[in-house]
């Protein structure tokens, strides 16, 4: 047993083992098993590949080197037409790879000559401005790791409608987290010059939609970026090259991508995104408007739908957490249902309004478990259960869902969605 | 403003000063300007008249010149709307394998019993205008006459039973029409829960 437990901890439960025993080593030798396949595998069958590759010569330098291994597959799952999943449950770390960022479209990705695109800032300032992509580039830029979730991830499980055979890239695959770069709203908008009495701002995208949204200006002064950069390359048509408007902590739908304008205003637009669309009906009648920000959720993503166990023995359970009112304070992970809550840790680096790596050991006794994540944010707020969100909410919403996400492993190792 | 007492302050220094003379290029009429830094040029007025009628507001700033009524814009949504939203707008339907929303119900909305269209759910008239300008018919965005789009949310109005089917509908009219559910909606009282 653990000598060193943490204050207030309860004792060890079945199954629960301490990082000092993974440190010692303990579980070396537990039945005499060899590594317990316990996530989902990337890896596919390939080509044909040299039988001994130190004895003959590699591919040279350039794109086929470049590329992802043939035995390597990674893809977004299509939800209806305009929207794909990221594929939480095969990738590492924290960086969503661009090519995998969960995407929702209104009226498909637009193909833009950045030659052409140009920003214009408008409205009530002192003097409206056009920018190309240039000038765009000649501002003072800076990079920010921030996560991007659909306000809209999860909405089977709002209804009641998420199945056992549910994965979690279904289920919560519309979330993605990049390191972009760009320039401070701040800073275009000193460019244009702010008139007293703008209190909003429209922004719009030259999709086949216009969409739009109208942002509250203390949004876009205190940390909004007009992103033109994703993971060290320019935007993909997807993120809304060549420029998108980049919202910390945000509901996705208001980083407006292939950004065409900024409308300063004294009063919000009410166009359909923040009326008919985006909008929170409850209970009592009441239409909730404006729910920009995402609240803190977490998801294990291994082992977790989709997967089985190979058999008993350790299995590292990892999970993403996230939060729009900052960083993740702490994650807590259940293995028996939601009875006792341990720490995982948090892989650095954590920051805010970020994904966040969390790791927990676990080793499986071969009987059915469930296993679940919560997360904390700096600001205490605590993940709730789906019956707590939807007793405070009903059922009659299409967004924000980020109720605690069960999943039951059975005797045979199969993972499977415990919330259906 | 405070002196720079670092040697970190002064390139900042340099920008500024170098800022100021490209303003004065850039900008001449606002020469001395603090806080720019002269990157861009000077929107003119044809561009920003491309996108006054993108810019529409519930109290009707935006609304262009035009008008119709629902006699005449039944023909128009039979024509280019009906096959995605179904024959009388009640129905909603499919584009491609994407479901399109009803846009009709004559019921005031409730969750979960009644359909939430733009006449009993959306709480500004101007909205409906707008988005069928900025985004209608899906699949030939933009296409419709400013006299076509009044007579198209005239009929969806009446279709949803909030006016004649011969009244006017233009930019003076439509932001004086007080749709049903604009009561309904409030701020974000997150957190909520637990």
């Amino acid at each position: 047993m653990a000598k060193h437990q943490e204050p207030g901890r309860s004792a060890q439960r079945p199954g629960q083992i301490t990082r000092r025993q993974v440190l010692a080593g303990a579980f070396a030798t537990v039945g005499g098993l060899t590594a317990t396949a316990c996530r989902r595998s990337s890896l596919i069958a390939g080509p044909e590949a040299p039988a001994d590759p130190t004895k003959v010569q590699g591919l040279p330098p350039g794109d086929a080197a470049g590329r992802r291994s043939p035995f390597v597959r990674l893809t977004r799952e299509a939800g209806w037409t305009f929207w794909s999943y990221t594929p939480l449950d095969s990738i590492d770390g924290i960086i969503t790879p661009s090519d995998l960022h969960y995407e929702v479209h209104h009226a498909g990705a637009p193909v833009i000559d950045p030659n052409r695109w140009t920003l214009t800032i408008h409205g009530m300032v002192e003097r409206p401005i056009v920018l190309n992509l240039d000038d765009l580039r000649r501002f003072p830029s800076f990079s920010r790791i921030v996560f991007l979730e659909c306000s809209g991830n999860g909405p089977f499980a709002w209804r009641g409608a998420a199945s056992p055979e549910d994965t979690a890239q279904k289920l919560v695959g519309l979330t993605s987290c990049s390191l972009w770069t760009g320039v401070a709203v701040s800073t275009l908008l000193r460019e244009a010059g702010v008139k007293p009495g703008a209190k909003w701002a429209l922004a719009e995208g030259s999709d086949a939609a216009v969409m739009t949204r109208s942002i509250p200006i203390d949004k876009l002064m205190s940390d909004a970026m007009v992103a033109y950069g994703q993971n060290g390359e320019p935007l993909r048509i997807a993120q809304g090259f060549p420029a998108r408007l980049l919202l910390p902590g945000w509901e996705g739908n208001t980083n407006v991508k292939w950004l065409r304008r900024l409308e300063l205003s004294d009063a919000p637009f009410m166009h359909k995104e923040e009326t008919g669309s985006y909008t929170d009906p409850m209970p009592d009648g009441k239409v909730r408007q404006f729910t920009f920000v995402i609240e803190a959720r977490s998801i294990i993503t291994s082992p977790s739908g989709g997967h089985t166990l190979q058999g008993p023995g350790f299995c590292e359970i990892r999970g993403l957490a996230w939060s729009g009112r900052g960083r993740i304070k702490r994650v807590e992970v259940s293995t028996d249902g939601g009875g006792a809550w341990l720490p995982a840790t948090l892989d650095e680096p954590v920051l805010p309004m970020a994904h966040t790596r969390f790791r927990f050991p676990w080793k499986w006794d071969g009987k059915e478990a469930v296993i679940e994540s919560r997360a904390i944010d700096e600001t205490g707020y605590v993940q709730p259960t789906r019956a707590q969100l939807v007793k405070a909410r009903g059922t009659g919403s299409k967004y924000h869902f980020n109720g605690i996400q069960p999943w039951r492993v059975s005797r045979d190792g199969k993972v499977t969605n415990a919330g259906a | 403003m405070a002196r720079s007492r670092t040697p970190v302050h002064k390139p900042v220094r340099k920008l500024a000063l170098l800022a100021g003379a490209v303003l004065l290029a850039a900008f001449p009429a606002q020469a001395g300007d603090q806080g720019s830094l002269g990157i861009g040029r000077a929107a003119t007025t044809q561009e920003l008249a491309r996108y006054a009628a993108f810019s529409v507001r519930p109290d009707g700033r935006g609304l262009p010149e035009g008008r119709g009524a629902a006699v005449e814009g039944k023909g128009v949504y039979t024509k280019t709307c009906a096959k995605c939203h179904g024959p009388t707008g009640k129905e909603g339907g499919k584009t491609g394998n994407r479901p399109t929303p009803p846009l009709v119900d004559t019921r005031p909305f409730k969750v979960g019993l009644t359909n939430a269209t733009v006449g009993n759910y959306w709480p500004y008239s101007t909205t409906i205008w707008d988005y069928i300008h900025r985004a209608m018919p899906f699949d030939h965005p933009g296409t419709l006459s400013n006299d076509q789009i009044y007579a198209v949310t005239a009929y969806l109005l009446y279709a949803n039973r909030l006016i004649g089917e011969r009244d006017v509908v233009d930019a003076y009219s439509l932001p004086k029409l007080r749709m049903p559910n604009r009561d309904a909606f409030v701020p974000d009282p997150r957190p909520d829960v637990p």
